[in-house]
């Protein structure tokens, strides 16, 4: 009998901590310079054009105040410290070893725009991971400059659009074929690069045919982009022969490894005849994700493509490693510097302590717990995978449908994860766009995750599967064990309620207040 | 939400006994003649059923008798029932039973293709939700299932936050004399609003989405923009490919076909002869819709482009637009056509691209309905 988790959220009325504190509170107190250390260095160590004539405007507390505020705030989250089954993300667990390894004053001490002949310990790592990620892929040459997974699908573009302007068809060449279940940053990128995106639907076998894309490709193709699995997760088994479409119409052809999870050490993009791919460290690699910030989309590619790389390219020449920064024919920068280092740190510690069979081995499991997750999801009434007439394994995960049990009860799939959050369960991701099952779900049961956290998290679901039947209203109005009840999306696409910054809060959300009352 | 109920009783009888339909009094006795049994209450009962379960004591208006309150019987819902008059068994019960339910909101009906034209002829604006129950089923105005029409009377009811509505559902029907003499001649009759069961989407990883009839005006503006003068182009009937007149700035008439030369209109409701008279000694392109959940591009309503402007245009003359969530939500991941020339059907399989929005396509296959 698997336990269900019985969970109940702290609630703080907790404020802002801009309106905390008191005035002449601090967390330090910084000794006065004795005289000596006065008469050695001066008083006027910054200079009067650049000292500032106001104060700050900083909440004044003490540091066990600040303390106690953050912990409060990390209590009312929602989640994402519990069981997260969380598709097409990956969850891996992040590992404090690696986390202290970024923290050494080796790495965490040193600037970008220090001498090289200073940063070669930290070059020398950034060269061995892209070694590493190289015999991963077969490709010749990797980067880090792209901030996250879609950020190295927009060098793909901007590498693309170098090429074919290099060879004086960028007029020509203006098409990117992708499927409708790529990732969206696939077409989303081309766009932004100028390109016309091309959509391949899904047919009866799960995945687009070989005949779409041989009605789409022609001399106008720029480039193909597509991920194999898709979020279907179910492998295309003619993709030798989509790339070689695609070659003999000149098309460039990129190789999104989004959902890698499944294939790791199984297969090369470049034995399958790719160009370039990426990978995400942060997701398949035991790297922190953070919110589209610190992150980062490994992009690699073949000789024939890295002179169009952005630059810098950390290579090694002799026994030195060397920043090249003179490549005329590169695409330009995607981001400064050279990638979020200390993420590339954490994705190096976590693939020279998995090793080459762990990281296979590391496949296989999350094959295995997928497929586990999946029998058992099978055998709650109501919910209902994709292509369910299709009788094949899938990969790494697949798209899931509450379409079923939503008719039959009015819970919708979001309903549905917002009742997870009260069992201390993550809610589950939905799907990317277009919803082409109705009320779907993704969820993805990695390596990390035991049997025994499975089988929690699928009883979570049976249950509240159960829930719904016998109180949907309940369902509906959940969580009720949480910091807060329903989050309200429509604020997520109206610019004046956003407030990033207390000065744009003063000005919105305040400023706002005010003028109604005195309306 | 007034949400009233009426039942077609004769709906679907000629399926089960060969005869395609049941449009008049005469058809009906020769169905029933023939053993077949009347089925449109019994789902019409499902559907009543799944409202029941979902919401229990669920306000509803019904016909009276067996165009409604029948099927009703024991169910624990709070029906109001509208008083009935003397029965034809024919079209005119239909429209009557609606008129006197008075104003309503979304009419539910379960009937067919038939009875959809009866109900949007007198629906005043109000929306319609179909339980299919009919032989011919090509209007886009139906659940998928007795179940479906069910929970969505459920959703509108108690949880309208989840419906948006669509004006554009296809009211379609076939002429069944016609039909049992051989000949294949369905005609769209009208557009009808409807209601779409949506859920919101989460905000997390998606953006804001693009609505419909932006996608599908920057689809059409990239059309314009990219005609080519001395061809004619022949636009469709519907919203999508009216969006290409829009776009040339140009009224669409909704139901029937226009041309356009050197982007000024030279045609307008023009029927096949006028177009072939327009298409002589110049290039054709044909711009088309493609109508929802069945898929189909040629051959649903859109008849006034003959077989011969078809094969003049040749598949890489057709110019399609269709949003992504219509190509995606489709039945089958297929454009049906029926174009009455077998030969040309076969002609026309294969990938065609549609335009989904500025800059965007997709591929769709293109198979014989």
């Amino acid at each position: 009998m698997t336990r269900i988790p019985e969970f109940r959220a702290a609630k703080w009325n907790e404020p802002v901590v801009m309106e905390m504190g008191r005035p002449g509170a601090r967390g330090q107190l910084f000794p006065t310079p004795e005289d000596e250390v006065n008469e050695a260095v001066g008083t006027d160590l910054i200079p009067g054009g650049m000292a500032r004539k106001d104060r700050p405007e900083l909440p004044e507390i003490t540091e066990f105040e600040a303390q106690r505020h953050y912990l409060h705030l990390s209590q009312m989250t929602l989640g994402m410290m519990g069981i997260s089954l969380f598709g097409t993300c990956t969850m891996k667990y992040n590992s404090k070893t690696a986390e202290y390894a970024t923290l050494r004053p080796e790495l965490a001490e040193v600037h970008p725009y220090q001498h090289p002949d200073t940063l070669q310990g930290v070059l020398e790592i950034i060269h061995d991971f892209d070694s590493i990620l190289r015999s991963l892929s077969g490709m010749d040459q990797f980067i880090f400059q792209a901030g996250g997974g879609a950020d190295a699908a927009y060098t793909m573009t901007a590498v693309a659009r170098a090429y074919w302007q290099d060879r004086g068809m960028l007029g020509q060449r203006t098409e990117m074929v992708t499927s409708v279940q790529a990732h969206p940053c696939n077409p989303a990128t081309a766009a932004a690069a100028g390109f016309k995106v091309v959509n391949l639907p899904l047919e009866e076998n799960g995945y687009p045919s070989l005949d779409a894309l041989k009605a789409a490709v022609s001399e106008k193709t720029a480039l193909i982009m597509i991920n194999n699995p898709d979020d279907m997760g179910i492998y295309n088994p003619e993709i030798k022969e989509w790339v070689k479409v695609a070659k003999e119409a000149g098309a460039l052809c990129f190789y999104d490894h989004a959902n890698f999870n499944g294939v790791m050490g199984k297969l090369s993009a470049r034995e399958l005849g790719f160009d370039a791919c990426m990978f995400m460290l942060h997701k398949t690699f035991g790297a922190p994700k953070a919110g589209g910030g610190p992150a980062v989309g490994a992009y690699g590619c073949t000789d024939a493509l890295a002179p169009y790389l952005p630059c810098p390219v950390v290579v090694k020449e002799g026994d030195r490693y060397i920043l090249d920064e003179d490549r005329p024919k590169s695409a330009g920068k995607v981001r400064e510097f050279w990638g979020n280092v200390p993420q590339v740190v954490k994705a190096y510690a976590w693939s020279r302590a998995m090793g080459a069979d762990g990281i296979e081995l590391a496949s296989d499991i999350s094959v295995v717990a997928n497929n586990y997750m999946d029998k058992k999801l099978g055998e709650i009434p109501g919910l209902e995978i994709s292509n369910p007439s299709l009788d094949i394994h899938r990969m790494e995960m697949t798209r899931w449908s509450l379409g079923p049990l939503t008719e039959e009860t009015g819970v919708s799939t979001v309903d549905f994860a917002n009742r997870m959050a009260d069992y201390g369960i993550d809610p589950y991701w939905m799907s990317h766009e277009p919803w082409i099952v109705a009320e779907p779900f993704t969820p993805e049961a990695g390596e990390l995750w035991s049997k025994e956290d499975i089988d929690t998290w699928i009883g979570v679901i049976a249950q509240i599967a159960e829930e719904a039947r016998t109180d949907p209203d309940m369902v509906k109005t959940a969580p009720h064990n949480q910091a807060i009840a329903q989050v309200r999306g429509d604020a997520f696409e109206d610019p004046a309620r956003w407030a990033m910054t207390w000065r744009a809060y003063q000005r919105k959300i305040r400023g706002a207040s005010k003028a109604e009352d005195v309306a | 939400m007034r949400i009233g109920l009426v039942v077609n009783p004769f709906a679907g009888l000629g399926g089960a006994v060969g005869l395609k339909g049941t449009d008049g009094p005469g058809t009906v006795t020769e169905a029933l003649r023939r053993g077949a049994q009347a089925k449109a209450g019994a789902r019409a009962r499902l559907a009543l059923s799944r409202l029941a379960d979902r919401v229990p004591g669920a306000e509803i208006i019904l016909a009276a008798g067996s165009l409604g309150e029948d099927w009703a019987r024991g169910l624990d819902l709070d029906t109001v029932i509208t008083p009935g008059s003397n029965l034809t068994g024919t079209a005119r019960d239909t429209k009557a039973a609606v008129r006197a339910m008075g104003a309503l909101d979304v009419i539910v009906f379960a009937g067919g293709d038939g009875t959809a034209r009866d109900v949007a002829s007198v629906a005043e604006g109000a929306a319609l939700l179909g339980i299919p129950c009919g032989v011919k089923m090509h209007s886009g105005v139906f659940a998928v299932s007795p179940q479906s029409a069910g929970a969505m009377m459920a959703d509108l009811t108690a949880s309208p936050d989840r419906i948006t509505w669509a004006d554009d559902a296809e009211v379609m029907d076939i002429d069944e004399e016609a039909l049992r003499r051989g000949i294949l001649a369905p005609r769209l009759y009208g557009y009808a609003r409807v209601p779409v069961s949506c859920t919101l989407m989460q905000a997390a990883k998606g953006g804001p989405r693009q609505d419909a009839a932006s996608a599908l005006s920057s689809a059409a503006r990239g059309i314009v923009d990219g005609m080519e003068d001395r061809t004619l182009y022949i636009i469709g009937p519907g919203t999508s490919a009216g969006s290409v007149m829009r776009a040339a700035g140009h009224t669409a008439t909704p139901l029937g076909v226009d041309a356009l030369l050197n982007r000024k209109r030279v045609a307008q409701d023009a029927d096949d002869a006028a177009l072939c008279a327009l298409a002589e000694g110049r290039d054709v392109r044909v711009v088309l819709g493609v109508t929802g959940q069945q898929g189909f591009l040629l051959g649903r309503g859109n008849q006034q482009i003959g077989p011969a402007l078809i094969a003049k245009a040749g598949r890489d003359g057709l110019i399609i637009l269709a949003t992504e969530d219509k190509l995606t939500s489709l039945a089958h991941p297929r454009l049906l056509i029926d174009t009455g020339d077998p030969d040309l059907d076969a002609e026309l399989t294969g990938f065609v691209r549609v335009a989904t929005g500025a800059n965007r396509e997709m591929m769709m296959r293109i198979a014989s309905g």
